[in-house]
């Protein structure tokens, strides 16, 4: 591969190297120091100078996980001796478990909302891109172009109509009204990704299928989907992550019944201030399958971000 | 005779009309594959930007919904864009927008350039770069905030280690905190821009480069004349879709400064929740969100017609 029309030597190569797997690793530290204050007691969270190496605790996934209550030492000298290896770290700080706390409702609502809307967004995405591709369509780039336009709005902007459209139609603070607005948000990236895709694969195939009998609906379905294929799952990966990454909207239209991961991880309050452990706790479970997916998946998404650049 | 007729009409129909009798025709699939998503984008886009525009000549507050709604034509408006405190969060958007894709564009096009002279285990470690743009830019805010501890946050720690400052407020310093949002934005969207140019470097044919040898090009006119216009159109369309995202930015700066000191960072989407879903100055916002929205729309069209020259 020539760069810059100059050939890169040996030594060139080896500077980039060094320079590429620098910044790589700089750029790693914040997420590996998070995931490393996951495993810290609370006062060596917050120990001057920053520990690196601390004696690991597991006080900030049961803080995440559990809702507690202080008491008194009298209280906790009445009951019995602690059952479980999480309640001995409990007691030890003066606190009894209560019970569960929301955070594993929150991490499902992420997964249910998620997938949802990105089966709704990718389906309609791929109908709606196919038309657009292969049929004549009345006012075609205007619509292309009010659909892009709907990624302008400020979220924000969108979620005061929405919230009261919600609140008369007893949306609020449902999972299906979740689904529906980000499948409407999806939807418009879905298309135009999906498009893309679509005008890629040569009419030919389909033109030959129809002579051969088959109806439109039987070439889309038996000839264009199957090689559409990775085109769609480039989409729905990117749909996947908008949603489960999504704030404003789970921030503003939702409080107890729908409400996702993100809006709750700040709120993450401990006793007597940020429980920073706990944070990061569940910090590091919302990002861990994000990076997973970055790694395994990593074609699919090339293909998806570089696609809107190097196509039309 | 008739025998012929009906002959000479079968011949001349067009294949495609003639296989379309079979099972629907095109023009009812382009309806069906369309409509549901144009349906949906009308249901939560257009009609509650409709109502937007409603609400914005109104003095609708949602917290008191049974209140008398007045129209108050234009004075919104007026109030708004005759406000002060409004051209302080534009102010403070654009010093965001501006400084982000500055060094974005700089640190991507640079590493993009490195990581294109191909060495070994270059795509492995170009996936680790990859990983900070998937993440949840909410989540990401919140653990910044981590490690932006005057005291015990590592990046003070750090910065302390090669030049002595003292400990960085960044987040509470009215002087730093501009810069927080900035460092963090830039951290994690710095890939994309990596991304797109090294999609812009890969689609320069190598042709140009062996006939600019010819001529007897050094590398640097070779960059200035060859790779740079090449890669023009892919760093517009980066700074087209960042800028955007930038403008409309919320959910990283409220969990990282919530707009703060003061209302130094308070971006213009920070500043529209607060009116919006706190004051409920419904109507009021509503105006602003209009605003916003058609200044967007307007930047995008002008940047979009700048951009469509450019790459013819």
């Amino acid at each position: 591969m020539i760069n810059n029309g100059i050939k890169p030597t040996n030594t060139t190569k080896r500077i980039a190297m060094v320079i590429v797997i620098f910044y790589a690793l700089v750029t790693m530290i914040p997420l590996v120091w998070i995931a490393m204050t996951s495993f810290k007691s609370p006062n060596d969270a917050i120990a001057y100078p920053p520990k690196v190496f601390a004696k690991p605790s597991a006080e900030g996934y049961i803080n995440l996980f559990t809702a507690r209550s202080r008491q008194t030492k009298e209280y906790l000298d009445s009951l019995g001796p602690p059952k479980t290896w999480y309640d001995k770290i409990v007691r030890s700080r003066n606190m009894v478990i209560t019970g569960p706390s929301n955070f594993m409702d929150r991490y499902i609502n992420s997964i249910l909302i998620g997938f949802g809307s990105t089966f709704l967004s990718v389906i309609l995405g791929t109908l709606a891109a196919y038309g657009f591709s292969r049929f004549k369509v009345p006012l075609k780039e205007d619509l292309l172009f009010f659909i892009l336009s709907t990624r302008m709005m400020p979220p924000i902007a969108v979620a005061i109509p929405i919230y009261l459209m919600y609140r008369k139609l007893g949306l609020s603070d449902t999972i299906t009204g979740m689904i529906i607005l980000y499948t409407a948000v999806n939807v418009s990236l879905a298309i135009w990704l999906l498009k893309g895709f679509i005008d890629e694969i040569p009419r030919e195939y389909e033109d030959a299928a129809l002579v051969d009998g088959y109806t439109r609906l039987q070439a889309f379905w038996k000839i264009v989907l199957p090689q559409a294929r990775s085109g769609i799952a480039a989409t729905a990966i990117f749909c996947l992550i908008f949603s489960w990454n999504e704030y404003a909207f789970a921030l503003l239209l939702t409080s107890g019944t729908a409400q996702t991961a993100p809006p709750f991880i700040p709120e993450i309050i401990g006793e007597g201030g940020l429980d920073w452990p706990a944070v990061a706790a569940g910090t590091t479970l919302f990002l861990l399958p994000v990076v997973v997916f970055t790694i395994v998946l990593k074609k699919h998404l090339l293909s998806g971000i570089t696609f809107g650049a190097v196509r039309k | 005779m008739k025998k012929n007729i009906v002959d000479k009409l079968a011949k001349s129909t067009p294949v495609n009309i003639a296989h379309n009798i079979k099972g629907l025709s095109d023009r009812t699939l382009a309806w069906l594959f369309i409509s549901p998503t144009i349906f949906l984008l009308l249901a939560i886009n257009i009609f509650p930007l409709f109502w937007t525009i409603y609400l914005s000549f109104t003095n609708y507050k949602a917290n008191r919904p049974n209140r008398v709604i007045h129209w108050i034509g234009t004075r919104n408006y007026e109030r708004i864009l005759g406000s002060s405190d409004i051209w302080g969060y534009l102010q403070a958007t654009a010093h965001f927008v501006v400084w982000t894709m500055f060094l974005q564009v700089l640190i991507g096009l640079i590493l993009a350039i490195l990581i294109n002279s191909n060495f070994k285990t270059s795509n492995f470690w170009t996936t680790i770069i990859l990983i900070p743009m998937m993440l949840s830019p909410a989540v990401v805010g919140v653990f910044w905030t981590y490690l932006f501890q005057p005291q015990t946050g590592i990046f003070s720690y750090i910065v302390n280690f090669f030049v002595d400052v003292g400990p960085l407020n960044m987040i509470g310093s009215v002087k730093l905190a501009p810069w927080a949002i900035v460092i963090v934005d830039t951290w994690m969207w710095t890939p994309y821009i990596i991304l797109l140019c090294l999609a812009g470097l890969r689609s320069v044919p190598e042709s140009l480069y062996e006939a600019a040898e010819v001529d007897r090009a050094n590398s640097f006119q070779k960059f200035l004349y060859i790779t740079l216009p090449r890669i023009m159109p892919f760093i517009m369309l980066a700074l087209l879709f960042r800028g955007i995202e930038n403008f409309k930015m919320f959910d990283m700066v409220v969990e990282l400064t919530s707009g703060g000191p003061g209302s130094v960072t308070e971006l213009a989407s920070i500043s529209l929740k607060r009116t919006a879903f706190e004051l409920w100055k419904t109507g009021y916002a509503s105006a602003f969100a209009v605003i916003l929205f058609v200044t967007i729309f307007g930047l995008g069209s002008i940047y979009v017609k700048a951009l469509n020259k450019v790459k013819s």
